[in-house]
This record gives C-alpha cells, sequence and structure tokens, in this order.
C-alpha cells in the first residue's frame, strides 16, 4: 500500500510538473516559427499535445484514486466510494491550487454533460430490471413527476419567504431566481443514487423506487430549470397565464418526447442488431454509438437528454440481447459498465477538486443552512405524502421504514452542480453563491447521507434484498401462487396488471419479435435457453480449470468415486434441516463473478470427502433449480438485482447450473462400464469449446446463433443447416460429444420436437457407428432420454430409421417398456434403476 | 356481503361478471361455463381453480359461493380487530393458506400426500422433466416440511413451511380490495 501511495503522488507531482509549464508557456507557446540551425534529434512536443495528454492523464488519475482505498477494505465499508473519491478530490485540487494559485482543472458543464454523464445513463437504462421497473412505473412517475415539482416549488419559496424576512441578508436575488434554484437542487441526481444505493442492497422495490425516480425527474428538472430561465430573461412583468401555460405543456412536449425519441433510437438499434449477423465484431459500438446519439438528439431537440437515453437503453435490452452473439452481449455488457463507472469515478473527484478553488466562494450561512434543512424536511414531507397517496392504489403498501429511507436516499449530486454552473451571471448576481451551495448540498448528501445510510438501513432493520434460498415448498407455492392470482383474474374478468403485462406479451411476440429479432433469435428468446447455456459454458470452464488445478490424474481417479456417491446420494435418507443457502452465494457482497465462478468450483471438486458433503447440497440444489428452471412461469416473472459494480447473473442461473452438473455425475456413472473411461467427457469439454472456430465457417454463424438457443444439443440445431450430415466422419463424433456433453437431458426433447428430421439423420450413423467406444455413451444418453417420453413421440422415431442394425433398440424403444428398448446399451439402465429404486419411498 | 367484506360495489362489479359468465342464463355456474374462459385452458392447475369453486358432491356455484370463493384474494385488512370469538374471515392469511391447501390436497384427507404433490407438480412442470426428477422433487418437498414424518404434509406442516412467504401479496387481486 506504501508503494501505492508513492506512486500516486509521483504521479500527481508529474501532474503538476507538466501543467506548470503548460501555463508559463502559454505566452511562449506562439514562438515555434523560431529557425532551427541544427537537425534536432528530439523535440518537446508538449503544445500539440497537451490536450490529449491532459485528459488521458486526468482519467488515468482518477480510476488510480480508486485503486488506492480498495486496498483499504475496511474504509471503504463505512465511508461510500463518492465520498472517498471527492476526499481525494480535494487532496488533488489542493495540490494543484497549491502549485498554481488558481484552479486549472474543474469540473465543465459541457464536459460534465456530454461527455461523462451520457454512458451512466445509458448503462442504467440497459441494466435496467424492466419487470420490476414497469411494474411500479406508476409509484416513480408519481414521485418523479409530482415529488420534483414539490420540492422545487417548495424549496424556492421557502427560501423566498426567508429572504423576504431578511434572514439571508443582502442578496440580489428575486422569486424567479430562487424558483430556479429550487428547482435544479430538488432534483435527485441517479449517479449519486447508484453510487451509495449500491452499497447498501436495500429490497428491489425500494431501490427501483428511488432509482427510477432519479432517473425520471430529469424530464422534470430540464423543463423547470428552461422555463424558469426563460422567465427570469423575460423579467417578471412578463408572465402571465399564458406562459404559465405554455409551461405546463412544454413539460410534457420535453418528457414525453425525450422518450420517444429513446424508443426510436431504441428500434433503430434492434434493427441494426438484427443485420449485423456478419460484423459481429463490431456490434457492440453500435449500442454505443446510437446510445450517444439518442441522448444527442434529445439534447439537440431541447428534449430531455436522460430520458431519452434511459428508454433507448431500456426498450432495447431485450432484442439486442437476442440478436446479438453472446460475445457481443458481453462486450456490450461489459464495457458499459467500465464507461459508467469510469465516469463515476472522474466525476467524483473532479467534484472534488472543483471545490478547491477561492473563487467560487461565497459563503452566506442563513442562505447555506435554509437551503439544507429545507432540502430534508420538504424531501421527506413530500415522500410521505405522496407514499399515502399512492398506498390507497397499491396491493403492497410501502410501509414507514422504506418511506423514510426512501425520503433519506434523497442525494443530490453532480447533475445539480452541472445544472448550476450553466446560470448566467448577467442574470443570476447571486450565481457564487448558488454555486457554493450547491457543493455544499452535494458534499453533505453524498458524504453524511452516504455514510449514515448503511447503518440507518441496518438500525432501521430495513428490509434487505433477499439472498437466502427459499425452501422448495416455498418455491413451488410461489409458483402456485402466481398461477392461482393469475386464474383467478381471468376468472374474476377485471384487467390487472397482470392482463396489461399479458397483452402486451402477446402484442410484442406477434409484432415486435418478428419485426426486431433475427429468426433464429426469435425462437429461441426465452430467457431460460440463454441462462442455461451460457451457465454451461461457464461450467464447462470451471470444470476444466477444476480439472487443470488439480492435475488431470487425479481427476480421473476420483471421479469413479463420484459413481458411488451419487447412488449412496440416492439411497440415503438425508438428513434435513440443512440450511438451504447456496454456498456459493451470489449474494450482493463484492463478489465478482468469476470469483463466484471459482467459489462454486469447490462443488465440482471430487474429493471423496468434499464430494460427500457438496453431493448432499447440491441435490438440493438440483430439485431448487430445477423447479426454478421448469416451472411454468406465471404472467409474472422473476427478479432483477441491479449492481454497478458487478454483473450478477440471476439466482436462476446459479441454480440451473447444478443440473449440469448433476447429469455429469449421472453421465460419469454411466462411464463406469465404458471402455474409454472418463476421456469423453473432457473430450467433449474441449471440444465444446473450440466448436465455434472448428465448425466450417458458414456454419459457425449458425453455431453462435444456436448458442442463443441455450440449448447445448447442437447437433439437433445443426441439423437444421443442411450440411449437418455431411460433415460426417469427423465432425460426427465431435458433435456426438458434445451432444453428450451437454446438459439438460431435458431440453433434448425440446429440440427434438422442433427438428425431428436432423436428430434421425444422425442418430443412424452414431448407432452405426457402435464399435466407437466413445460413442457408446451418447445413445445411452439419449436412451436413457427417451424415457421418459410419451409413446407418440417415440413413434415420430420409428418411422424414420435408416440403418439396419438400430432397427431393434428402436423397435423396442417404441413400446411404452422401454425398459428392453435399453438392453443392447446396458450400461445406463442398471444404475439408473437403481437410482429409481433408490427414490421410491 | 359482511362476510366477505366486499363493498356493494365489488359485488355488483361481480355479480355482472358472474352474469356474463353464466351464458345460459340459469343463475348457476358450471364447470363449463369456467371452461369457456380462455386464459384458464393455458394455465396449468386451472382445473384445479375451477373444481375449488365447487363444494364437493356440487355440479354448480352460485353466485352466494362465487364471491365468497373470490374473497379469498382480498387484501387482507390489516386494521381488522384481532376477535377471537368472530369466525376467521374469508381472506385471512390462514384462510388463505387453507384454500392453497385445498388446492393440493383433492381426497380432502387433510393431508397433501405424495402422490398428489406429484400430481401438482407435474401439471406445473413443463414436459422435460423427468419422472425420476419430478419424485425427487416431490420427496424432497416433503422431506422439508414433513415434521412428524408420516410422508404427508398436514396443514399445519404446510402453514408452517409458507411462514416466511409474505402471503398477503402473493394471494391478493388489488382491485378486489
Amino acid at each position: 500500500m506504501p508503494a501505492l501511495w508513492r506512486s500516486t503522488f509521483v504521479l500527481v507531482m508529474v501532474l503538476l510538473a507538466i501543467s506548470r509549464p503548460s501555463l508559463a508557456s502559454q505566452p511562449t507557446g506562439n514562438g515555434t516559427e523560431h529557425t532551427i540551425t541544427t537537425l534536432p534529434i528530439v523535440i518537446w512536443k508538449w503544445e500539440g499535445i497537451k490536450f490529449p495528454y491532459l485528459v488521458a492523464l486526468w482519467i488515468l488519475v482518477s480510476w488510480l484514486c480508486k485503486l488506492v482505498f480498495q486496498l483499504n477494505p475496511g474504509l471503504t465499508r463505512v465511508i461510500p466510494e463518492s465520498g472517498l473519491l471527492i476526499c481525494i478530490g480535494w487532496v488533488l485540487g489542493g495540490i494543484i491550487y497549491g502549485a498554481d494559485k488558481v484552479q486549472t482543472f474543474r469540473l465543465q458543464p459541457f464536459t460534465f454533460f456530454f461527455y461523462l454523464l451520457p454512458q451512466i445513463v445509458l448503462d442504467a437504462g440497459y441494466s435496467m430490471p424492466n419487470k420490476l421497473f414497469f411494474g411500479n412505473l406508476g409509484a416513480i412517475l408519481v414521485y418523479a413527476v409530482i415529488g420534483t415539482c414539490w420540492n422545487a416549488a417548495t424549496l424556492g419559496l421557502a427560501l423566498w419567504g426567508c429572504w423576504l424576512g431578511g434572514a439571508m441578508g443582502n442578496i440580489d436575488t428575486g422569486l424567479l431566481q430562487l424558483l430556479l434554484f429550487g428547482s435544479l437542487i430538488a432534483a435527485v441526481d441517479p449517479v449519486a443514487v447508484i453510487a451509495v444505493f449500491e452499497e447498501v442492497h436495500v429490497n428491489e422495490v425500494l431501490y427501483i423506487l428511488v432509482f427510477g425516480e432519479s432517473l425520471l425527474n430529469d424530464g422534470v428538472t430540464v423543463v423547470l430549470f428552461n422555463v424558469f430561465d426563460a422567465f427570469v430573461s423575460l423579467g417578471g412583468g412578463q408572465i402571465d397565464a399564458v406562459e404559465i401555460i405554455k409551461g405546463i405543456i412544454s413539460f410534457f412536449v420535453v418528457a414525453v418526447g425525450g422518450s420517444l425519441v429513446g424508443v426510436v433510437f431504441a428500434l433503430l438499434i434492434s434493427l441494426l442488431t438484427r443485420c449485423t449477423k456478419n460484423i459481429q465484431i463490431i456490434e457492440p459500438g453500435f449500442i454505443f454509438v446510437l446510445g450517444y446519439l439518442s441522448y444527442l438528439t434529445a439534447e439537440m431537440l431541447s428534449l430531455s437528454a436522460i430520458l431519452s437515453c434511459t428508454f433507448c437503453g431500456v426498450c432495447c435490452q431485450k432484442y439486442i440481447n437476442a440478436n446479438m452473439d453472446e460475445r457481443s452481449v458481453s462486450t456490450v455488457r461489459y464495457t458499459m459498465k467500465v464507461f459508467a463507472n469510469g465516469s463515476e469515478t472522474i466525476i467524483f473527484v473532479f467534484l472534488g477538486i472543483s471545490a478547491i478553488d477561492p473563487s467560487l466562494w461565497v459563503w452566506n450561512t442563513a442562505f447555506i443552512l435554509l437551503t439544507l434543512l429545507f432540502i430534508f424536511v420538504f424531501r421527506f414531507i413530500g415522500v410521505f405524502l405522496l407514499t399515502w397517496i399512492l398506498n390507497q392504489y397499491r396491493l403492497v403498501p410501502l410501509d414507514f421504514i422504506d418511506q423514510l429511507v426512501m425520503g433519506y436516499g434523497g442525494l443530490r449530486g453532480a447533475v445539480a452542480y452541472g445544472l448550476v454552473l450553466l446560470l448566467d451571471e448577467n442574470k443570476f448576481k447571486e450565481k457564487t453563491l448558488m454555486v457554493s451551495t450547491t457543493l455544499i448540498v452535494v458534499y453533505f448528501t453524498v458524504m453524511l447521507q452516504g455514510i449514515t445510510m448503511k447503518p440507518l438501513v441496518t438500525w432501521l432493520k430495513v428490509k434487505r434484498a433477499a439472498v437466502t434460498e427459499r425452501t422448495l415448498a416455498e418455491k413451488i407455492q410461489n409458483r402456485t401462487f402466481d398461477h392461482m392470482l393469475v386464474a383467478i383474474e381471468d376468472i374474476s374478468g377485471q384487467i390487472g396488471d397482470n392482463y396489461m403485462r399479458d397483452k402486451w406479451n402477446n402484442f410484442e411476440e406477434r409484432w415486435l419479435y418478428w419485426l426486431l429479432m433475427t429468426p433464429i433469435a426469435r425462437k429461441s428468446c426465452d430467457p431460460i435457453f440463454n441462462i442455461f447455456h451460457n451457465l454451461n459454458i461457464k461450467d464447462a470452464t470451471s470444470y476444466v480449470n477444476e480439472g487443470e488445478r488439480r492435475g488431470s490424474l487425479a481427476f480421473v481417479r476420483n471421479e469413479s468415486k463420484a459413481d458411488v456417491d451419487f447412488n449412496k446420494k440416492f439411497g440415503d435418507d438425508l438428513s434435513e434441516m440443512r440450511p438451504y443457502i447456496m454456498t456459493e452465494n451470489m449474494g450482493p457482497d463484492h463478489v465478482p463473478v468469476s470469483s463466484i465462478l471459482r467459489d462454486s468450483v469447490p462443488s465440482v471438486c471430487l474429493d471423496m470427502h468434499e464430494q460427500d458433503l457438496k453431493m448432499r447440497e447440491s441435490e438440493d440444489f438440483d430439485a431448487h433449480h430445477l423447479l426454478q428452471q421448469h416451472l411454468y412461469k406465471g404472467r409474472k416473472q422473476h427478479r432483477h438485482k441491479y449492481s454497478r459494480k458487478q454483473l450478477e447473473v440471476n439466482e436462476d442461473e446459479h441454480e440451473v447450473q447444478e443440473i449440469f452438473q448433476r447429469t455429469m455425475r449421472s453421465r460419469l456413472e454411466s462411464f463406469k462400464s465404458a471402455k474409454m473411461g472418463v476421456a469423453p467427457p473432457k473430450i467433449s469439454k474441449h471440444l465444446k469449446k473450440d466448436q465455434p472456430q472448428k465448425m466450417p465457417n458458414g456454419k459457425s454463424t449458425d453455431n453462435s446463433k444456436s448458442h442463443t438457443y441455450g440449448d447445448e444439443d447442437f447437433e439437433f440445431s445443426e441439423g437444421d443447416s443442411a450440411s449437418g450430415c455431411e460433415a460426417a466422419g469427423g465432425s460426427f463424433p465431435m458433435r456426438a460429444y458434445r451432444g453428450a456433453g451437454i446438459v439438460n437431458p431435458a431440453f433434448m426433447a425440446e429440440m427434438d420436437t422442433m427438428d425431428p428430421m436432423p436428430p434421425m439423420q444422425q442418430i443412424p450413423s452414431w448407432l452405426a457407428e457402435a464399435e466407437v467406444d466413445s460413442s457408446t455413451v451418447v445413445p445411452s444418453q439419449r436412451a436413457q432420454l427417451r424415457l421418459p417420453w410419451t409413446p407418440s413421440n417415440l413413434r415420430r422415431l420409428a418411422p424414420l430409421r435408416l440403418s439396419t442394425h438400430s432397427n431393434d433398440s428402436f423397435v423396442l424403444a417404441d413400446s411404452p417398456a422401454t425398459q428392453e428398448g435399453i438392453s443392447e446399451l446396458p450400461p445406463p439402465p442398471p444404475p439408473k434403476d437403481g437410482q429409481d429404486q433408490g427414490t421410491h419411498k | 356481503m359482511q362476510e366477505t367484506g366486499f363493498t356493494p360495489a365489488h359485488i355488483v362489479r361481480l355479480y355482472d361478471r358472474f352474469e356474463a359468465l353464466d351464458k345460459e342464463k340459469t343463475g348457476l355456474l358450471r364447470p363449463q361455463d369456467f371452461g369457456a374462459i380462455n386464459g384458464l385452458a393455458m394455465n396449468p392447475i386451472g382445473d384445479r381453480i375451477i373444481g375449488a369453486f365447487f363444494s364437493p358432491g356440487q355440479e354448480t356455484v352460485d353466485f352466494h359461493s362465487f364471491v365468497r370463493i373470490l374473497a379469498h384474494f382480498r387484501p387482507e385488512d390489516k386494521k381488522r380487530p384481532k376477535d377471537p370469538s368472530m369466525p376467521e374471515p374469508v381472506n385471512s392469511r390462514t384462510s388463505k393458506i387453507k384454500f392453497a391447501f385445498q388446492l393440493y390436497d383433492q381426497d380432502k384427507d387433510g393431508k397433501i400426500s405424495r402422490a398428489e404433490l406429484l400430481q401438482v407438480l407435474r401439471s406445473m412442470l413443463e414436459m422435460q422433466v423427468t419422472e425420476e426428477q419430478l419424485e425427487s422433487i416431490a420427496d424432497r418437498t416433503i422431506q422439508e416440511a414433513d415434521l412428524d414424518k408420516d410422508d404427508a404434509i398436514s396443514f399445519e406442516e404446510f402453514r408452517k413451511s409458507l411462514e416466511k412467504v409474505n402471503i398477503d401479496h402473493k394471494m391478493s387481486i388489488r382491485f378486489l380490495r
């Protein structure tokens, strides 16, 4: 840690050193026309390169600050990161000021609004949990619109009253100016809310309300700002009813217009990703460019830019995630986070730096204190009032504690600062006073409220985001409830949330999917498939990592033991009441996804001793996510977790992962008697990973498209491309292995119902290769799968038999007594039967 | 009206709906009338819910029972005085849980046996789940909830397993308030 302090310090010194000559060399800068007498080998080219160099250097320094205090985790637990960044900004600002006697670096409004804010908003929109957002949209709008207006009005009027009363001494201001000040300081700031709330992890409803409010109130803020700015320019006398009505109309135009611009751009992006199948390398770039353009377009039309950007992200996320290749999706997601987080860091650092500038400090105790007081008081009053009204209409009323936290969470931040800097000095004589006050308010809310937020939340016992695993009974029951509610709504014939949502889903399915999504994506936009597939790949990777870590020999040796455990597991009467908390907790703590995976690796580990333990838990997990995965969803959906700092996968995903492991183990035991032993699973995994590259080009995109199926049964989807069977020989066993290596036997059923033809072509071939050792694995797997199928499915298989010596198995398989059908393929059924016996009580 | 707690306006609305469903205008609803509702056909437990409307042995539902069943889904009245002498209102937490319990317990023996649980699971889980997985889930669920080890879930055990669930939220429809 001392080393890093030193290096930061050195960097700052370098910064100073550079900035000094930059200022000093101003007058002489233009003297580059001096004649040279000899060939210079190296020239000091500071002048030309100054600007980009400083920009890059400042970005680097800001981000290094983040590194500095991450070294002391105790500190970040107490003070939110944003607060610490501001402190470091003060230090840096002090250094620079001390060196230059003038604050050379400040947060310029233009830079802030056009280079730093858009990516944060775009990221917010793109990662927004849509179901939660739209489910609570009514409440969010009430808070955003009415709440902000209330805040602005009351603050402005209160300040005006105090000014009239003479509490503030002699400041040159008026009602309109104070109203304007009120409007720009009233808005809850999205950047600050993200920064603080992310570390606190309140329950999702509370979070989405505050966060949604902070995003959507920009519509109001922009309108109020412009309206009052115009009023101030017009002068008090010009304001009459017409102007006020125009102000109200402009609100609707700005807000709705901004949102529409966002939606239009979302459509553009979706359409674009539909066609970019062949330029996947640059696909992610489009999202950013178009997102930024949506921001700029709205700004150009003087509509609400934040609203535009938000809705662009919100509306397009579903379609582009389905359309784009999963690597592009990952790229987009991670890059957005990088940009957003980076911007946030820079903003806070510069908020700190900008403060160290005596020229902008005008101190008027009364004004500042009164502002702080009124902000607090009126925020709380507003929240309570509005919530009381809302609770009459909400199904789940917000309780008092939540309201308290919501009121306390009304943080002001950089947006207010940026707006106040935009004020015109000529019209606002007290601009510096307002700037200072804004800075103080921002510091107060971010630091003080940020620091006290976590203890307050703990003290008030606010409902936190649920991390514990529910019991199976609860899970099943919840789903039953969902269905029940939907049914009752249907019966009682009322149009409820569910009905609307259903209508929207139908509309979406009929028109939007057709328009905006590629045909392949359309088929598979069930999120479960995607999640499942992503998980499988991650799991495969972790499995291999584990294998490498232990050395492949250990892997092999232990796997035979794994079978034993597996059988034992089913036979045991497992002791109950083991807590159903997943060891690989995808909790909201700062655990990046990769370490979650690493943590999950132990559950894959094949140590005899640990295996036992994990087996039991994984048995629970299997059932859990089996339910989670397979339970028919009611028309209400699952919730998301939103976090800026880490990209968390849904709870679903991690649970689904277990199915993979379970199937892996069941496959492993089937290998017990297979000649090749363990080699096939590893091969298949490697192959699976290599697959996208190995396949011929024409099909590679198909592969990646079928990736979005989330379904490992590529052999089926590849059958789509008719060339599937031509790449026989080498690629067949490959594909067959892939089938073997793949998870959900259950999904094979799904795939089969979609493409009956191709599998038939393939089955005979590998059955024909029955002498190939590894392929005995594959048929056994498939045979296993056929067990639960209805006879009608099997009958479909029958007529398409192409190879002679597979006849027997098919004929036998056709009969409902499928046991005999598997007699040709001895290894799997006995253990399976054994398991069946074990589970019957 | 008293017992269900619906406001008169609600009752009128529900009566309109009742009449709309009752195509033959007999004043009673039959299972076919329920079957005509579109959404229910696609609902995995739609049949069970329809069954819940009919008292055992009866073929028809009159308006009174119709409203009574729907009253289960009213949000709870938090301000209701807890008067032990009065019968439990229809939309209390216990009544809701009982309603849910009856969905499972088709033979009305007061216990959810393994077979009954399997049935519900089978209807709610997609076709892709194998029989053995289903059974294992059913076993697991019973293991979790079954405290007296009789291999079936009684009403008390059922209620206990749901104590962390916000029943009021999960089993209420807003406009029935």
